[in-house]
């Protein structure tokens, strides 16, 4: 088992005619993922690489059986690709894009409520099912089949994580980067509750950032409801207060959401706080074994 | 993206919202200048920089004639103001905001923001207006009332009514707060505003409301749909380096520390600078270079850092996901080369093709210390550093 995503999962790619998009597209498929066709305004009933095109997204899902989207498009058009994926009935929607309005993303979370459609991102590496599939651009050959639920805000701090598991002989069952705005679609509580429901899920890293309190919301419920170990490393601790580090949502504001605080909040809550991100598998093992 | 109280004022008036009338000046004969067509007196005085807290640095005064609008205004020209907001450098005044003064009856405080735990725009009001918000928060958060909106319906008319009468306005009052509120919601989100403040707006003796500051922060991610609001951008408000970081698509954010970071992704150097204090270093800069660096971009970045005086040594810290370690590698060798890096250098290469990369590295002729790991590297370039 895993979360999200499987070996069954059909995935097609909306602006898969792009770079990134099509680079991406052919990165998936090779390793196994099943990418089963495109999304390309214009040039539906075209093909590119093999992978079949479509015009929208509902001939698409109508061609495939897709119930898994990827978006590359411009920041411009993200919000419609989001919202086009939801209106066809894609269950899971994976936004990579970077540099969506927030604006834009409000107006998503509206249009998305009492539908049956999760939505991950925007600016997020995306989600990974070691030896399964591969939905976003991570690099696949970090990871591994195994136990640990990782999930984060950040893509290459997630690979750090990864990669100190793998090097340990621990793999993973599902790696989720839910992105680093301040409005997205899933929140770390949100896959936290993925992964107790999982059994295949023995033990969980959470990777959190300064700004807003995600991080905390989710401690409290692995204090009150989750049986499973959690380790946590929260980035930031030597950001200046005001100051926006990266990510949109990585800002500290009005004295709320710095490092030292969240920490307190999540050691509090039963979890194992990594001090420095190159001892986050170690803080796992202090409350795990695999 | 943050705006000057003047620019704030100017969009806010577009949108229908009360203001007082005023002018920017450049120079303090045209304060007095523009004083005397503004009205009879007496009049604000306002020193324009991109902080809050100006009053008690003596960035805000009033006058009661307009020589005295040219004495104040002269005095704030070039003056190194220091506010809470500021750090201890301050910013050097070059624009002054003239306009007309009112009686202050009653003061309030109005604010518009994306809260990221409901996903929604909303409404933030207190009566305790002029004082810190983020103390009222703490100490009195019954008096801080909130309205979130629905983002297809907008703020509505009873949401607007509630929160009037809620600040305990009568109805002359509420009459106008109405109003006001559905126009300060519409100019953030026509204008894409991450946050909308207005402290403090006022209740004048004669009964009218009025917003006599006001604060406007951007979307950077929307700045692409609002040329206008892009052109009010003031480079002097902003720190050269991270203006020049900007031009080549780098997330750059100066520091106090002195060792130099260079990152790809934006959680990652968070963490870089992370273990650098818990090695006992100081970093001297956020630098994250993305995820497509091309060999310019970090010759760029390596540029950046070493125009740093403080910088004594420099940490390269990369995961190399898509991005393969031996065109990093390449690319760090061209920039050192380049560049002329004096300083110790230590680079963590992991990822896509470490090996070749690190063997490059080792082949290069120059002195980098290679590093396995975060922890090694941090140990590494704080020895190198610290001595």
């Amino acid at each position: 088992m895993s979360i999200l995503i499987d070996k069954n999962t059909k995935v097609i790619t909306q602006g898969i005619t792009g770079a990134t998009g099509l680079f991406h597209a052919q990165g998936a498929r090779d390793y196994g993922t099943q990418m089963v066709g495109g999304v390309t305004p214009g040039k539906g009933g075209t093909s590119v690489d093999g992978f079949p095109i479509f015009n929208t997204v509902e001939d698409a899902v109508k061609e495939t059986g897709a119930t898994a989207s990827v978006i590359y498009v411009p920041p411009i058009g993200s919000a419609d690709a989001i919202m086009e994926a939801v209106d066809a009935g894609i269950e899971l929607v994976i936004c990579i894009t970077e540099g969506v309005p927030v604006l834009d993303m409000v107006k998503v979370r509206k249009y998305m409520e009492g539908r049956n459609c999760r939505l991950i991102g925007p600016n997020c590496p995306g989600v990974i099912t070691p030896g399964q599939c591969k939905i976003g651009i991570m690099p696949g050959y970090i990871h591994k089949p195994g136990p640990v639920g990782v999930v984060s805000r950040s893509g290459t701090l997630t690979y750090e994580a990864v990669w100190q598991l793998t090097t340990r002989d621990i793999g993973q069952t599902t790696c989720v980067g839910i992105g680093g705005d301040p409005v997205n679609g899933t929140s770390h509580l949100d896959v936290l509750q993925m992964f107790e429901a999982d059994p295949d899920t023995k033990a969980v890293i959470m990777i959190g950032e300064i700004g807003g309190d995600a991080e905390e919301q989710a401690a409290a419920y692995v204090r009150d409801h989750m049986t499973k170990p959690v380790a946590a490393f929260i980035a930031g601790a030597t950001a200046p207060s005001g100051k926006r580090m990266g990510h949109a949502g990585a800002i500290i504001s009005g004295g709320k959401g710095d490092a030292a605080s969240k920490k307190a909040f999540l050691a509090e809550c039963g979890i194992s706080v990594a001090e420095s991100p190159a001892e986050m598998a170690e803080a796992l093992l202090k409350v795990w074994t695999p | 993206m943050n705006i000057h109280e003047y620019q704030a004022k100017a969009i806010l008036r577009h949108f229908g919202v009360p203001v007082p009338d005023g002018h920017v000046v450049y120079n303090s004969n045209s304060a007095r200048d523009w004083a005397r067509r503004l009205g009879e007196g007496p009049w604000a005085v306002k020193a324009q920089i991109h902080a809050g807290g100006r009053g008690k640095g003596g960035g805000v005064k009033i006058a009661k004639t307009a020589d005295e609008v040219r004495q104040y205004a002269k005095d704030m020209f070039g003056m190194t103001l220091i506010t809470h907001q500021t750090g201890p450098e301050g910013r050097i005044v070059k624009r002054v905001l003239v306009e007309n003064g009112c009686n202050i009856a009653d003061e309030y405080y109005i604010s518009f923001l994306v809260d990221r735990a409901t996903d929604r725009v909303t409404l933030m009001a207190s009566a305790e207006g002029g004082m810190d918000i983020e103390e009222v928060a703490a100490k009195t958060p019954e008096k801080l009332f909130f309205e979130a909106v629905d983002p297809v319906v907008g703020l509505t008319a009873f949401q607007a009514r509630k929160v009037a009468f809620k600040l305990g306005f009568d109805m002359p009052q509420v009459k106008q707060a109405v109003p006001l509120l559905l126009n300060l919601y519409k100019a953030f989100v026509e204008s894409d505003c991450s946050l909308l403040e207005v402290n403090p707006m006022v209740k004048t003796a004669e009964g009218n409301l009025l917003c006599i500051d006001a604060k406007l922060n951007f979307d950077d991610n929307a700045l692409f749909r609002h040329l206008r609001i892009r052109d009010l951008r003031d480079y002097d408000e902003e720190d050269p380096m991270e203006i020049e970081a900007s031009q080549y698509d780098l997330s750059y954010i100066a520091l106090d520390g002195n060792i130099g970071c260079m990152v790809n992704g934006a959680g990652l150097a968070m963490a870089t600078m992370d273990i650098i204090k818990h090695c006992g270093g100081e970093p001297a800069n956020f630098l994250d270079v993305g995820g497509g660096a091309t060999i310019e971009r970090v010759t760029e970045a390596f540029k950046i850092i070493l125009s740093d005086d403080k910088v004594k040594g420099i940490l390269v810290n990369i995961f190399g996901g898509i991005m393969k370690c031996d065109v990093i590698a390449t690319g760090v060798i061209e920039a050192a080369k380049q560049v002329g890096v004096t300083v110790p250098l230590v680079v963590r290469l992991e990822g896509t093709n470490v090996d070749k990369g690190r063997a490059l590295l080792a082949e290069s002729g120059l002195n980098i210390v290679s590093a396995e790991g975060m922890a090694d590297a941090a140990e590494k370039i704080v020895k190198a550093v610290n001595g």
